[in-house]
């Protein structure tokens, strides 16, 4: 009796009629894709892409060239070198991320004491020539100071679960 | 009713009438060609929008064409395609290579020569016409066989090793359904084959020989090489089967000759099957309204619906293994043919059915 329920069931492409009905009905369903360049995924304001030196609101620089955000960096991105500054502080007098070495895990920001290095918002940017893939202290401050609101906002967003 | 007349009379005072019947071919020829292509062309949108839809994705909407996302895609793939560099690898067998896009190109599009596309207007209306369309069909599995030969690689021989077992078994089985609709129709004439059909959708012939028109669809399937039966490109296995090493144009022809064979075949389902021209209102609306009159119009709109099959069924089923689609095709399909043959007979024997006044 299974034997002959089975022959019959195959002889009717009955699974098969299920298949399609299960692709016929989502035909008809919204789409999960969004038209990307015009619409975009919501952000969390823990979002880590591109880094970020940030400065006291006195324009003094955070970072104190502690060292630990090199470190903790399992792969190695970072490159940190130190020295005294014309105020007699410690300061990095270079301070390199290596984009494509970096693996966006944010371990940086976590170690840093003084949220000097931070991961923005910033998904959308691009290279042309070799060697822009290096971050430079001079280039993470700039993204640091453009993008200060945004960046001070997550921080507080985020503040009372860390 | 429409006819050539008018435009043959034209061409016969444009040049002289001796040339009339081989411009009016010309032209028409041109017709079918130009029409096809861009079917085909738009087959190709309509194949990736709703696989798109059925995995909730938009499918291609970035190129617009008359305000509408995504219209002009398939020109955008054509121009892409011709400024694309044809190579010919070293070791390639160079005639043959060159020669294998045109062998599966050109009976895919001559088939349409008996194709009725309305009353009267096939072009060539030869009584032969089924013994034709199986002759071409088989034809095109040459230039596949060659391609895969001519490329001198093994993904390629692969490929057209197991598209040509493959079209051979379910040729059988293809063979077999189309006997089913000649002993309804009596006839080899495409065109008789569809009046034999007349009087509303239920005297068409999928209603009584249902089995064979699942047969035949599915033979159609694994005939154009159409997922689930794709084994012959088989992606995950050998990389595109029979035309890995073809690019740009050549690649083109390829893909041309197989979309509008996958038009070809859901053309052949709605004659064979569903009454090709006839009007399914035709015996519910008086006989003198436009809608009931068989028509083009007809035609066109019953075959988008096998060709909507083809994309459903591409989207639903994953890819057969090899031993099970020869097992289909020789232990499934033609058993049932042959039983359906039989029982058909006698439905004929005993004036069951539609067609009481067959001999």
């Amino acid at each position: 009796m299974q034997a002959m329920r089975r022959f019959i069931k195959t002889f009717l492409l009955w699974e098969l009629l299920q298949g399609l009905w299960v692709t016929l009905k989502n035909m008809f369903r919204p789409k999960t894709t969004i038209n990307y360049p015009e619409e975009k995924t919501p952000q969390s304001p823990r979002f880590r892409g591109l880094h970020a030196l940030r400065r006291y609101p006195n324009g003094e620089e955070r970072c104190i060239a502690c060292k630990l955000c090199e470190a903790v960096c399992p792969a190695l991105a970072i490159t940190i070198e130190s020295g005294v500054s014309d105020d007699g502080t410690r300061r990095t007098t270079r301070y390199d991320i290596d984009l494509f070495k970096c693996i966006f895990c944010g371990f940086c920001e976590e170690a840093c004491p003084v949220d000097a290095i931070v991961e923005t918002r910033v998904l959308e940017y691009h290279m042309e020539s070799r060697g822009e893939n290096i971050m430079s202290k001079d280039k993470l401050l700039a993204v640091g100071e453009r993008f200060e609101p945004t960046i001070a906002a997550d921080r507080a967003a985020d503040a009372r679960y860390r | 009713m429409w006819t050539w007349a008018p435009l043959r009379s034209w061409l016969a005072s444009l040049i002289t009438s001796y040339w009339a019947d081989p411009a009016l071919n010309a032209v028409q020829i041109l017709m079918v060609m130009i029409g096809l292509i861009l079917v085909m062309a738009f087959y190709t949108l309509a194949e990736r929008k709703i696989i798109g839809w059925m995995q909730s994705r938009r499918g291609p909407n970035r190129v617009n064409l008359f305000w509408v996302p995504g219209l002009g895609q398939p020109f955008a793939d054509v121009v892409k395609l011709l400024f694309k560099e044809i190579v010919v690898p070293a070791d390639a067998n160079g005639i043959l290579f060159r020669v294998a896009p045109f062998l599966t190109l050109i009976p895919a599009l001559a088939i349409w020569a008996v194709i009725p596309f309305a009353p009267q207007h096939a072009f060539a209306n030869i009584n032969a016409g089924l013994l034709y369309i199986l002759a071409m069909t088989s034809m095109g599995v040459y230039g596949v066989i060659l391609a895969g030969w001519a490329a001198n690689s093994k993904y390629a021989f692969l490929g057209a090793m197991r598209s040509a077992a493959q079209i051979v078994a379910y040729e059988i089985a293809m063979g077999f359904a189309m006997v089913g609709v000649l002993m309804v129709s009596g006839s080899l004439n495409m065109g008789a084959i569809v009046e034999s059909q007349h009087g509303g959708p239920l005297s068409w012939n999928w209603f009584w020989l249902f089995p064979l028109l699942v047969v035949y669809y599915i033979s159609g399937v694994a005939e154009t090489n159409r997922a689930p039966f794709d084994v012959a490109e088989g992606e995950s296995e050998i990389v595109a089967g029979f035309h890995v090493d073809y690019s740009g144009m050549a690649f083109a022809l390829f893909f041309i000759a197989e979309y509008v064979n996958m038009i070809l075949i859901s053309a052949l389902t709605v004659i064979f099957f569903f009454g090709g021209w006839l009007s399914p209102l035709d015996g519910y609306l008086p006989a003198s309204s436009l809608l009931a009159a068989p028509s083009f119009f007809w035609f066109g709109l019953k075959t988008l619906f096998p060709m909507f099959g083809f994309l459903w069924l591409r989207a639903t089923f994953p890819r057969y293994r090899y031993d099970q689609i020869m097992r289909l095709g020789w232990k499934a399909l033609i058993p049932v043919t042959l039983v359906w043959l039989l029982v058909e007979g006698v439905l004929i024997y005993y004036h069951v059915g539609p067609w009481k006044g067959h001999p």
